[in-house]
């Protein structure tokens, strides 16, 4: 018999509702998988399991009460820690925020609860976001289901191990460089960063604002259609958030591609890929050609100079963003003779190098005298891939490339090399300073064994048709695989 | 010795008392204990985000109209960018680049001239919170502790920018108070100085008169009163002339006002001076203000201080009444009340800026609180007008009327104030002081008129000081005539 937790997400809520198990049966499936996993994996930073169970019962009791249809309704979910949580602590894996139990619930949060989820917890990830691979987080490194000596990548890797391991069904995270995507690809997971604007980023601990966004990590398109359906829509507490009608997802996922216009982007085909990366790419864009598409090759001239212009972007945001962890009010504090000694040991102490780094990084892109050269400079460049994505849609319906250029590299391999580290956003990067959307879908295992993740990128509210080509991407594959610690019995040293 | 003329340009924040803050929900209220005010927003907790209210930009909006600024299309909110424990975000939401109101000015009176100033810009910004210090110095540096309230962070602030267009400390305390005048008449704020809801930065330089050039300039903080405006940027004015004249230079620094010494003190020197690092406000779209929205803006102007003194003026107030009305909504409605209800503007003019404005300050009250309305005033007009109440008189039944005791009629009547005008009345009297004053009587009729004033005296005497003198003088003289 199928172990409950390696359901999907539209099965679970069958079952429910045929009553062939309960939400509390779904949950301690998922925390039983916690269980054998966690040791291993480390994907979560807390498991409520009283709120959780106490969801689940009031789920089964909705269930019970009669027609209930909220696609979620007892599904277990796993929220990345940069996600604000009622009374349940929050610390972006940062030791700055130890301790810290928020008294609100972020918007996207709140729409969970609405939608009857049940929340296990909250998952690992770089600190306040950055970074590629779930290795910067002040309570230790996430580790890959597939291959534990392998990272997650990030900053999502959390989120991305538990619904690849099973110890959730779904997950969220954000993606402000890739952060949802690349984990995705790493873990063989679909993973989603919506339109900017399309879910609301009111309770999402920021990073850089302009770029951040909420988006749901699956083990399935549909499942990942689901997820994004119950948190995306406009909320009045996000100015930056979409006042019109969410795109319709999920009805039209069997559509198929034939007619679409899918353009393989030149600059991400070739130089700095893997080949066998490259090799699962060209086969999946070959299979699109075969269901009916339009295979053309697309430039995008700035994706050249798209990495440079985030990282000021990114840090510039993030030196402002974090200003507000001074002591102060909330969070950790560490006492000196004056309050500028206390702010700056404070800071000194709770953020981690790769927070300080990016800070200083912002802090200096954005002074007197440099503003022009770099922050400047980088918000030119960002309206360059603008142009060239929106020059490029008026040709092909969709863009797609490898999500990653690498798959799953082993945990320290680019923990002392930034620009390496970097580097493993270059394929992502692109859509966050253009706002537009994109996702990843699993394609295909490398030789060892590990997942490789295939992007489709869409024009702004473009999710209806991004999603229908991931869903021909995902029938096509035929990608069934599980990871290897993706089971309740694994018991190993 | 070279003649000085110094050149200033006043920054002004104005807090706007709209129902809620600039960027959340919470009110605006400063009587309320502190930190109850507050939300995730205004209290920077992690995930927070700002939405701009509505009616704050509505109202600076309308300030930037009354100053004839033009009313920007597209205006972009800005960080800026310092640490400070009352800013909870460690940085402030304002505006940089695109404000929304820029290029105005304002017509200020100086000596019975009027001199133009020029407005820069007009931009919104949030307030801070309030920090306690606790210890000996009163400031955060030597502080044993330090308290801090968040029920003002976020709260809507105007930034009024002049250009350097003020040419001496009077100038500037005119240029302010009409400013605090024109900021009342649009309803969006107290203004007051000593709450702190209304505050000026003096930026203060001088240069040979007649010169074109600018001199090195300091910012004067601090200043918490209109006078202290004025002293503090005489002080500076003259601590730049005896720098200058001692043959030194003046450094750009910015320059604090003590209050209680009357002069200024080196807060901090140019190289001290932040870097703000300002940048687009990511988590807030570009403000666009339609041409509609402007248009509703300048429709919606009330009458302006100048036009009201203007029209106070018409109606026959001196330019000191005037001045006074404008500032003063209450008294003004009354003065204007009586002297449409035809009512003498110079009698009401003076009883109004003399008599009710001494007996508020003395009581401590509101015109609303007291029992006088402008038919009050009518009435009381009316009864000096005809006689039947002397200018003295009129005060007490004034004075009386203001303490609620009834109307003009029923005070003089009951106080038994009212003049004796009934000529048969007072013809009786004289009448019977002449029979007794034959020596009076007889020298008069030779040609000396000295003893008019005495048997005056003695009508005034026999009548309780109730007749008029005039029509007493009036029948002594025609009787001894005769």
């Amino acid at each position: 018999m199928t172990d409950l937790a390696d359901l999907t997400i539209l099965d679970a809520g069958a079952g429910l509702r045929a009553g062939d198990f309960t939400a509390v049966d779904l949950l301690s499936a998922n925390l039983r998988r916690a269980a054998v996993t966690e040791s291993h994996l480390h994907a979560y930073l807390v498991i409520d399991r009283d709120g959780a169970t106490e969801a689940a019962r009031a789920a089964d009791e909705a269930l019970a009460a009669g027609v209930d249809d909220r696609p979620l309704l007892g599904i277990p979910i796993a929220l990345k820690d940069n996600m604000v949580t009622r009374g349940v602590e929050t610390t972006a894996s940062s030791q700055i925020l130890a301790g810290w139990r928020p008294p609100y619930d972020g918007t996207a949060v709140a729409r969970l609860r609405d939608g009857g989820a049940v929340i296990v917890g909250k998952t690992n990830l770089d600190e306040f976001a950055m970074g590629s691979s779930t290795e910067n987080s002040a309570y230790g490194p996430t580790r890959n289901p597939w291959d534990t000596d392998t990272v997650p990548g990030g900053s999502s890797g959390g989120s991305a191990a538990a619904v690849a391991a099973g110890s959730a069904m779904g997950g969220f995270g954000s993606d402000t460089g890739g952060s949802i995507r690349q984990p995705a690809s790493l873990t063989g997971t679909v993973g989603v960063k919506p339109t900017y604007g399309l879910v609301s980023r009111y309770g999402l601990i920021a990073f850089a604002s302009s770029l951040d966004q909420i988006g749901p990590i699956g083990r399935t398109v549909a499942d990942a259609a689901t997820l994004l359906e119950a948190v995306a829509g406009w909320d009045r507490l996000d100015a930056t958030s979409y006042r019109g009608d969410v795109p319709r997802i999920s009805g039209s996922l069997d559509g198929g591609v034939a007619g679409l216009r899918i353009g393989v982007v030149t600059e991400l085909s070739g130089e700095g890929i893997d080949p066998q990366v490259l090799e699962a790419t060209r086969a999946t864009v070959d299979r699109l050609s075969d269901a009916g598409a339009a295979v053309v090759e697309v430039s995008l001239p700035s994706t050249e100079y798209a990495l440079s212009a985030y990282y000021l972007i990114a840090p510039a945001e993030c030196s402002a963003n974090l200003a507000r962890f001074d002591a102060v009010r909330y969070g950790l504090r560490v006492e000196g003779d004056n309050v500028e000694e206390m702010m700056a040991s404070t800071r000194g102490a709770g953020f981690g190098p790769e927070v300080i780094r990016r800070i200083l990084l912002g802090t200096y892109a954005l002074s007197a005298g440099y503003y022009d050269a770099f922050y400047g400079q980088a918000q030119r460049v960002r309206t360059l891939v603008r142009q060239d994505f929106a020059a490029a849609y008026e040709d092909v319906d969709v863009l797609v490339s490898p999500t990653s250029p690498t798959t799953a590299f082993p945990v320290g391999a680019r923990a002392t090399d930034p620009i390496a580290m970097y580097y493993s956003d270059v394929c992502t990067i692109p859509s966050n300073l253009s706002g537009e959307p994109a996702m990843s879908v699993p394609v295909a295992l490398d030789d060892a064994g590990l997942p490789i993740g295939f992007q489709v990128m869409a024009p702004a509210l473009g999710e209806e048709v991004m999603f229908r080509v991931a869903a021909e991407v995902e029938r096509d594959a035929g990608f069934s695989a599980r990871a290897p610690l993706a089971s309740s019995e694994v018991v190993e040293a | 010795m070279t003649t000085w003329e110094a050149v200033i340009g006043i920054e002004t924040h104005v807090e706007l008392q709209t129902a809620s803050k600039m960027f959340c929900g919470c009110p605006v209220d400063f009587g309320d204990e502190p930190n109850t005010a507050v939300c995730p927003v205004c209290l920077a907790l992690p995930g927070a985000l700002p939405v701009a209210n509505e009616a704050a930009i509505e109202g600076i909006l309308s300030i930037g109209d009354a100053l004839n600024c033009t009313l920007t299309e597209t205006s972009l909110f800005y960080r800026k960018n310092y640490f400070y424990p009352d800013l909870p975000k460690n940085y402030q939401i304002s505006q940089y680049t695109f404000p929304l109101c820029v290029d105005g000015h304002m017509d200020i009176d100086v000596d019975g001239e009027a001199v133009r100033i020029g407005i820069t810009r007009v931009h919104m910004e949030e307030d801070t919170g309030k920090s306690l210090h606790a210890g000996a110095s009163g400031r955060i540096h030597g502080a044993d502790s330090t308290l801090l309230d968040f029920n003002r962070a976020g709260v809507p602030l105007v930034e009024v920018v002049s250009e350097p267009d003020i040419r001496s400390a009077a100038e500037a305390r005119a240029y302010g108070t009409e400013l605090q005048h024109i900021v009342r008449a649009l309803g969006v704020s107290d203004a007051k100085l000593e709450e702190g809801s209304m505050r000026f930065d003096a930026n203060v330089s001088i240069r040979p008169a007649g010169s074109d050039t600018l001199g090195t300039r300091t910012e004067v903080k601090n200043v918490n009163s209109l006078r202290s405006l004025q002293q503090a940027i005489d002080f500076e004015t003259q601590r730049q002339i005896e720098v200058l004249d001692g043959g030194g230079t003046v450094s750009q620094e910015t320059r604090h006002w003590n209050e209680g010494s009357g002069v200024t003190t080196l807060m901090r020197s140019k190289e001290e001076s932040e870097d703000y690092r300002y940048f687009q406000e990511p988590d807030l779209l570009p403000l666009f203000i339609d041409k509609e929205w402007r248009e509703r803006v300048h429709a919606r102007r009330p009458e302006l201080p100048a036009d009201k003194r203007a029209r106070f003026i018409e109606l026959g107030a001196d330019a000191e009444t005037a001045a006074l009305l404008v500032d003063a909504a209450d008294l003004a409605g009354l003065y204007e009340g009586a002297v449409e209800g035809g009512a003498d503007p110079r009698t009401i003019g003076n009883w109004v800026t003399g008599e009710v404005v001494a007996y508020l300050r003395r009581n401590e009250t509101t015109i609303d609180a007291t029992g006088l309305g402008a038919p009050d005033l009518v009435e009381l007009a009316a009864m000096t007008g005809d006689g039947s109440l002397s200018a003295t008189a009129a005060k007490e039944v004034l004075a009386r009327v203001l303490a609620g005791e009834g109307t003009p009629g029923a005070v003089a009547e009951r106080r038994d104030l009212l003049q004796i005008s009934d000529a048969g009345e007072i013809e009786r009297a004289v009448d019977a002081v002449l029979a007794e004053n034959d020596d009076a009587v007889d020298k008069i009729r030779a040609g000396d008129m000295k003893p008019v004033g005495f048997l005056v005296g003695q009508v005034m005497k026999a009548t309780g000081g109730k007749a008029d003198p005039k029509i007493v003088q009036e029948l002594v003289r025609s009787k001894v005539d005769q």
